[in-house]
């Protein structure tokens, strides 16, 4: 069992949400329509590539932009999740061992085992705290859908469960890695299918607002780029 | 109800204006839109439309629903926290379920809508700046206005006033005539103390053209004096076209983007008769979103560019400043303590903030910011067309105590604030919440007041 969803249902779920995320790329760049957005997205290349850039980097950087700064709490549990999030998927030892085995063949470095522990338990603390804080805050329980919860399960479940499963917190290891990987899978093929396509679409999304302030709404003006 | 006042088409006649002013405040023109049934078959052709660029569904499904948007919201605020106006919320259950449903909605729905897009967003764009994956609700929201003014569930004062560019080529029944004779007694009326003073009309080949808005033409006329005075002493070689004088665009507010073209390709064809060298347009916010940053678009301008420069009127001031044209009699200065009202529309949407700023460092001596100001400003509480829909009156003298707080916290005596709409809004917060040791003004006024007058410029005076 354990030798199939790490072998086979690895290298298809993989697959699937490495196309997918560039498909959604691929076809969100090549359905913009500056007429209708009324962007000259070709012109002014001096003023946009600087603006996407900075539209960018800026939101990356803990407090890099003024919205980070405006919102402490969310930006610090944005941060916690995401450092693990991004970091954990791609460099923690055990995955790095799976990947470099598989079909892919590809080999990244690890994370020291420490600091991987650390992050993924940050991340899985955040992620307890964003529910919270969905169930607490007004503004957020109007905006809640069962979308939004579903994808909040969809990304604790692999955490949860590859912290059970490291630290044998729960007995069974092998069930609970098993569960873990089937959860992980379901994770990455979903992905390109739901809101967690922002993965890739973040990155669009924000060279897209970054192009519309330098192109067209003030970059001549502000020399290039919006200071975010 | 004889008469068929509200039909989703557009007005295009005087009559059909005439008539529809009849109906004071509406109230028929209401009635009769709780009675419109939706072309859902046509909604649903709109909507697609709608999501010609990948950008609208994207941005509708990308959404984390993060709530990040919502304090950035002047009317989140000023409506202690009201969920329903979080920014996310307000284009999700709008043009979000029109998208998800297709355009199966009912008139109720498109009720709905249309008190959401005039009066709990005024497309000042501010919550862009706040959303961590660049969603714009303002535009989505402008969006959403163009589907509801298609489809006749537009507010009654913007479909007059689309009515009104259509027919009369200015939000107002200004007429060329009407437009003709004010500057001619506009020179009249200043000669005397200003010999020499000129409105030159349709002249071809002059450094500037100076466009604005017919509010100026018909209620105040002395702003068109104020700015041909400014021009006489800075020693401009200017002009004002007979036609395509007009920059404001009530067709932009109500979402009528045919009317919002007609009206800027008819400056254009005046830049093109006439060959200015630069078009200089009035103290007015969304006039220049309508003419330079978005009306290059639906002028079809290639590159998003206006077919000559456009300078908002704050950066010909701050030119003539800089370059001495302009020269402020130290004397005169302002002494009180004075604010600035950055306009949406021009400074986060075009830039322009360090213009203003510019200007305040010759003309004020002790000029304090806003909490908030320059591309990070809070809406005046009055745009978007929000200053002029009687129907959503009260909810927009909610919007008005936030910038009237801002104001306040600065413990300013004068507002400067270079915008038709943020003047109107500062006027009316300074009434509704009964303010009186805190005044407003153009820029205009000002300067005509502390400039230096050049020897050969003939000055008599008046008493
Ligand atoms: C470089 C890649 C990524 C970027 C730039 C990014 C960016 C964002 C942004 C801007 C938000 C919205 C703000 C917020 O909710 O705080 C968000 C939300 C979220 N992201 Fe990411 N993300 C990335 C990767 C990931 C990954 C790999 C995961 C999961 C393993 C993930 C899971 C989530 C979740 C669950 C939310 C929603 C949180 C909520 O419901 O409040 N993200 N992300
Ligand atoms: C898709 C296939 C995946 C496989 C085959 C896989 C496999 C593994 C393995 C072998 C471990 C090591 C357990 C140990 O050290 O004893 C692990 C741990 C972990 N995995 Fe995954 N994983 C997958 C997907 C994911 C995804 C998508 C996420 C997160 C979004 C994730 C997050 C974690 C975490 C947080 C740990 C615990 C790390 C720690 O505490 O140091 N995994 N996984
Ligand atoms: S900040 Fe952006 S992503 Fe978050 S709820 Fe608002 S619009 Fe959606
Ligand atoms: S565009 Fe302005 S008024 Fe509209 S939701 Fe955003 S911040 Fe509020």
């Amino acid at each position: 069992m354990i030798n199939f969803v790490t072998g086979p249902l690895f290298t298809l779920s993989l697959a699937v949400f490495a196309l997918g995320l560039i498909f959604r790329m691929v076809a969100y760049v090549a359905g913009l329509d500056g007429k209708a957005d009324r962007i000259a997205y070709r012109a002014h290349t001096d003023r946009s590539i600087p603006g996407i850039f900075a539209s960018i980097i800026k939101w990356l950087i803990p407090g890099g932009s003024r919205g980070w700064r405006a919102q402490p709490v969310a930006a610090v549990l944005f941060f916690l999740l995401h450092f693990g999030a991004v970091l954990v998927p791609l460099f923690l030892l055990g995955h790095t061992v799976i990947l470099e085995n598989s079909w892919f063949g590809i080999s990244l470095p690890a994370l020291p085992a420490d600091l991987a522990d650390l992050l993924s338990i940050l991340s899985l603390v955040a992620l307890v705290l964003l529910v919270v804080r969905r169930i607490r805050l007004a503004k957020l329980r109007i905006l809640t859908t069962a979308g939004d919860w579903f994808i909040l399960f969809l990304t604790i479940m692999p955490f949860l469960t590859g912290i059970v499963a490291r630290f044998e917190l729960c007995g069974n290891y092998e069930g609970w890695m098993l569960a873990h990987v089937l959860f992980g899978e379901l994770f990455l093929i979903l992905a390109p299918f739901t809101k967690l396509s922002h993965i890739a679409l973040f990155f669009m999304s924000r060279a897209q607002i970054g192009m519309d302030y330098a192109i067209k709404r003030g970059g001549a003006a502000r020399g290039g780029a919006f200071p975010w | 109800m004889s008469e068929m006042l509200c039909t989703p088409k557009p007005l295009t006649t005087k009559e059909e204006i005439h008539t529809l002013l009849q109906d004071k405040g509406g109230a028929k023109y209401y009635a009769q839109m709780k009675q419109m049934k939706v072309d859902t078959e046509a909604l649903a052709r709109d909507v697609e439309a709608a999501c010609k660029s990948s950008r609208t569904r994207t941005w509708l499904s990308l959404c984390a629903r993060c709530g990040m948007c919502a304090e950035s919201c002047f009317l989140y605020q000023a409506n202690d926290q009201d969920p329903k106006q979080v920014p996310s919320y307000k284009f999700q259950s709008t043009l979000g379920e029109l998208v998800r449903r297709k355009g199966q909605v009912d008139t109720e729905f498109m009720l709905h809508c249309m008190e959401v897009a005039w009066s709990q967003c005024t497309c000042c764009n501010r919550c862009s700046l706040y959303c961590p994956h660049g969603i714009d609700t303002g535009v989505l929201i402008s969006i959403l206005r163009g589907l509801l003014f298609k489809h006749g569930f537009v507010p009654w004062e913007l479909k007059i006033g689309s009515g009104m560019h259509r027919v009369y080529g200015a939000q107002m029944d200004v007429s060329q005539e009407d437009w003709l004779d004010t500057c001619e007694w506009m020179v009249d009326e200043n000669s005397d103390e200003w010999p020499g003073l000129e409105i030159p009309v349709d002249k071809e080949d002059a450094d500037i053209m100076y466009i604005l808005n017919a509010r100026e033409v018909k209620h105040y006329p002395d702003d068109i004096a104020k700015a041909a005075i400014l021009f006489h002493v800075a020693g401009e070689n200017w002009t004002v076209p007979s036609e395509g004088w007009e920059n404001t665009s009530l067709t932009m507010f109500a979402g009528d983007w045919e009317g919002a073209a007609n009206n800027v390709k008819r400056i254009y064809k005046s830049v093109e008769k006439l060959r200015p060298k630069t078009v200089v347009g009035t103290e007015c916010g969304h006039a220049h979103r309508a003419t330079v940053v978005e009306g290059p678009y639906w002028a079809g301008q290639p590159d998003g560019d206006p077919p000559v420069k456009f300078m908002h009127y704050v950066e010909w001031v701050a030119m003539a400043l800089r370059t001495g044209k302009l020269k402020i009699d130290p004397a005169k200065k302002i002494k009180v303590r004075c604010t600035l009202q950055d306009s949406c529309n021009y400074v986060r949407n075009n830039g322009l903030g360090k213009y203003t700023r510019e200007i305040m460092s010759y003309i004020a001596e002790d000029f304090v910011e806003m909490s908030s100001c320059g591309d990070h400003n809070y809406c005046c509480g009055g745009g978007g067309g929000f200053n002029g829909v009687g129907l959503y009156r009260k909810q927009r003298n909610v919007g008005l105590k936030m910038k009237l707080k801002q104001i306040q916290d600065t413990g300013a005596e004068l507002v400067i604030a270079p915008c038709h709409n943020c003047w109107d809004a500062i006027r009316d917060m300074m009434e509704e919440y009964e303010v009186h040791n805190i005044k407003w003004s153009f820029l205009k006024p000002l300067l005509v007041d502390m400039i230096q007058i050049p020897e050969n410029i003939e000055h008599n005076p008046q008493e």
